[in-house]
Formats: structure tokens, sequence, C-alpha cells
């Protein structure tokens, strides 16, 4: 029955799967409660440029495609403090930016495989020990934030001028919150997809919002949801050979669904 | 002679081409009562938030307890939003919210000490009841009573509150504006309210300042509403409001 462990390419899907849940359902609630939902996709699309600068010098797309998504994450922030273009405007410039240059760049490249498939959809069979050990540092940085930062990210997400008029510094706090947020997208992006990065990043906050009083239960609630919702859908997309990405999704969906349907009661 | 709280002197707030308040001079001497009147877009609110540090953007000089805002400490100021703005899809419980005003940033979980403190001040301001109720399910009147509990909790030096009757009854008003009072009779604390009653302003407060981008008229409450003051302050140029005179009978009475 769980013969699946002893694949090795199993064994990092679900050690990434769990880190990756975790890190999506965590950073999610933020993208929820402050409306960024449109933040996921235009970071995953500007990932995908990073993704093809990296398969066009034929070197590892994650150490290209982190920088070149931080970037892009560093410059909605930056735009909306100088120049008060909205947060969804200016994402939406730099999507269509970041997709543009990625389909010249693959288009330079003749003989292209078919890589980019993996990317686009997610496929447990893709990841690196590489990709493993950026997301095992990543979430061991994800945890302390949960201590050091949670708090100031949760009161600006309430209300940031009340948080100002605390003294938190919530400009250099949305910076880091932005760049987190977006490596934390490059790296789910080989086990989710960038097609549906957005979903993960939404869904299980989302979920987890509908049952909850406070702040602090629906961040708890978001992270179960995620990192339960990793597991399964990995194991089914092992059995029925799907991408593990539209399983993850539709799994997540499900549980959005009943917890609707339960309030609702 | 009185400690002076708050001291603007030629204080603008804005960008050279566009300021939203313009040549603010006052002095406001600690405990006093102080109504903020104008029309829509008068500049109220920034004045608030220049108090606040929020507006980084002022020339002029101003000081609060003989401090720059940029350095004044937080619990100097209890700040009550207006109640519009704020966001209640947020899921959060009013005993968070008083919480987030003792810790001065968010609470994941309250320690006892703070839940005790803030249950003190929700039940001296009568929201106990609703202390564990989520925010989306309260009303304009008690959510209002939630912040004002949420800055007194500070024991603040000046109370900055921000069309506190606007979105609430009366009943609730009227609750609201003597609890204000007997704050501001009992603690010595200094009452900045903007507000769009002109009647509670002439009733309750000791200083008005009438604002039209500009500042209008700072003094004594009850020589503020004279017709020529009302005239510049809600008039724009060109044409009468003859509605603004009605304020007569009041300032007569």
């Amino acid at each position: 029955m769980l013969d699946f462990l002893n694949y090795t390419f199993m064994q990092n899907a679900l050690l990434a799967g769990v880190l990756i849940g975790f890190l999506a359902s965590y950073y999610g609630v933020f993208v929820v409660q402050r409306k960024m939902s449109f933040l996921g996709s235009g970071l995953s699309h500007s990932a995908f440029g990073g993704v093809a600068l990296g398969i066009l010098l034929n070197t590892e797309p994650l150490w290209i495609a982190i920088p070149f998504t931080m970037l892009v994450a560093i410059a909605i922030v930056y735009l909306k403090d100088k120049t008060g273009i909205e947060t969804d405007t200016s994402i939406g410039i730099l999507f269509s930016v970041s997709v543009a240059i990625g389909i010249i760049l693959l288009s330079l490249r003749t003989n292209y495989s078919g890589d980019a498939y993996s990317y686009l959809f997610g496929s447990i069979l893709s990841v690196s020990t590489n990709d493993i050990i950026v997301t095992a540092i990543l979430s061991v940085i994800t945890l302390a934030t949960f201590f050091f930062k949670w708090a100031s990210w949760a009161y600006a997400s309430f209300d940031s001028e009340l948080a100002i008029s605390d003294k938190i510094n919530v400009l250099r706090d949305d910076y880091l919150l932005n760049v987190l947020i977006a490596i934390t997208i490059v790296v789910a992006m080989k086990i989710v997809g960038i097609i549906l990065i957005s979903a993960f990043l939404v869904i299980p906050a989302a979920s987890g919002k509908i049952i909850s009083k406070t702040f602090f239960q629906m961040t708890i609630i978001s992270i179960i949801i995620g990192i339960t919702s990793s597991i399964v859908g990995l194991i089914l997309s092992y059995y029925f050979d799907i991408p593990s990405g539209a399983v993850i999704i539709l799994f997540q969906t499900l549980i959005f669904l009943i917890f609707g349907i339960i309030k609702r009661k | 002679m009185q400690n002076i709280i708050l001291s603007a002197k030629n204080l603008s707030t804005g960008y050279a081409n566009q300021l939203f308040l313009e040549n603010i001079n006052l002095q406001i001497p600690e405990s006093s009562y102080v109504a903020v009147v104008g029309p829509n877009g008068s500049g109220k609110t920034t004045f608030l938030k220049t108090i606040l540090g929020l507006k980084k953007n002022y020339t002029g000089e101003l000081l609060i307890n003989n401090e720059k805002p940029e350095n004044v400490p937080s619990t100097w100021i209890g700040y009550v939003p207006q109640i519009k703005t704020i966001d209640r899809s947020f899921p959060a419980l009013p005993i968070e919210l008083v919480a987030s005003g003792i810790k001065k940033n968010w609470v994941g979980v309250i320690p006892k000490e703070a839940k005790d403190k803030a249950m003190e001040i929700l039940t001296e301001v009568g929201a106990d009841s609703y202390a564990f109720k989520s925010i989306e399910q309260l009303s304009g009147g008690q959510l209002q009573r939630v912040f004002l509990a949420r800055s007194l909790v500070r024991k603040p030096k000046l109370l900055l509150l921000d069309e506190p009757a606007t979105g609430i009854d009366l009943v609730c008003e009227l609750s609201i504006n003597s609890l204000i009072n007997e704050y501001n009779k009992k603690h010595n604390v200094t009452v900045i309210m903007v507000t769009h009653d002109w009647s509670a302003a002439y009733h309750h407060t000791n200083f008005v300042l009438l604002l039209n981008k500009k500042q209008i008229y700072f003094g004594e409450s009850k020589s503020a509403f004279t017709d020529e003051n009302l005239q510049n302050t809600f008039s724009h140029s060109g044409h009468h409001h003859d509605i603004k005179f009605g304020m007569k009978e009041l300032v007569n009475a």
C-alpha cells in the first residue's frame, strides 16, 4: 500500500510537497486578507520569464527564476509606494512583460524540449535535490517569521495606518512579505505548476477564513489544509498518474466547498 | 498657565502643488475638548493624520507635548478612525482589537494579563457583552465603542476621533458623546474630534477649529459659529448655500 515510499522521486516530492503546502498556505492568509490574489498569478507568470531564461542559458532554472521573481515582487511594492499605481495595475503590467520575455527566450532555443510542460502543470517527477534544499531553507526562514513577523503583517493586513501609527515599518514589512511570497511561488512551481499556483495560495486561506473567528485561527487552519492537501494530492497523483498540481487544487476546492456548506448550516 | 498639549505654527500638509491643509496656527491647552468642523475634503482627517505621524509631507511646526509627531511615543495618542474605513471582513474579535491596542501589535494568542485588562476597559465603555463576537457582526456604534476602548486602554494624553457620530444611530451617538465627555473630564485627556455635528461642537467642546483647507477659525466654541465664519467654512466661491445660516439660532441661543 505504501510502496510509493520506496521511490526516491516520491520521497522528494512528498518532502517538498509538505514544505510548499506549509509555505503557500501560510503566506496565503496575507494574500487573501489583503485582497492580493492576483499577486500569485502575476508572480508565477513572472517566474516563467526566469525559467525560460534559465532554460536558454542551459542552467538550473531555479537560480534564475528566484532573483527574477524577487525583482518583480520588489518592483510591485516600489511602483505602488512611489507612483501610487494600484497594485493590480503594476502586477498586470509586469506579468505580461515577463511572459513576453519568456516566450521570446524560449523561441530562441531551437532544440527546446518538453520541459516547459512540467513547469506549467506541475509534476511529481521533477523535484530535484536543489529544489528541496531551497524549499527547506525557505521553510526555516518562514517558520521564524511566524514568531517575529506574523503579528505585524497581520496588523498591517487589518489596517496599515493603525500599524504605522504604532511605529511599525509597514513598507519594509511589505517588501519582505512580497519577496518571501515570490520565492515560495518559484519553489512551488515544480509541483503545482505556474498556472495553478495562485489557487494554491488562495484556496487554503479562503477555506480557513470561512470557519475562523480570528486571524490566528485562520492561519493555523490554512496551514493544516495546505499540508494535508499536498500529501493527499501527491499520493493520488502517483496512483492515477495525473499532474500533481491539478489534483492538489481539486482536493483543496473540495475542502473549501465542504467548509462553505458547514458554515451555511 | 495650562500646559500646551498641541501647538501648530504655519502647519501645511501635502505637496507644493496640492496642499490638503494650509497654514494652521493654533495652541491647544491640556485637557481641552476640541471639535474640528468643516465640509468634506476640507482637511479634517488630514489634520488628524498629520498629528498621528501618518502624513510625513508636512511643513511648518507641529509639536505634541513638545515632541514632533515622528518622535511621539504611540501610547500618547489614542486614535479612533472612521468606522467606515475599517475592513470588517478581517476575522477578528473585539477583545483582540483591544489587545492589539495594549501590545501595539497584533496578538495571536492573548496573554491572560492583557485579556483581563482588555475586558476591564471593554466593560467600562459598555462593550463587554460582545467582546468575543466577530467584528463582522457588530453594528457601527458597537465597533465605535470597541475602538474607543482600544484607544483608551493606553491611557493616552491625546484622543483623536474621526467622525465618531457618522453611521451610527442617535442613541448610540449620545451615549458615545457622554463617554467621551466623561473621559475628557475624569482623566484629563485632551480630545480632538472631527465632526459634522455643529450643535454637539457648540454645546460640548471648549474649542472649535473651523477648516476649509485653510484655518478659518480657532478659538472658544461659543464664538465660533458666526455667519461669517460659517460662510467662509462651508461656501465655495461663486455661490451661497443659504442653509448654513440656520446656525444663527443656535449661536444666539
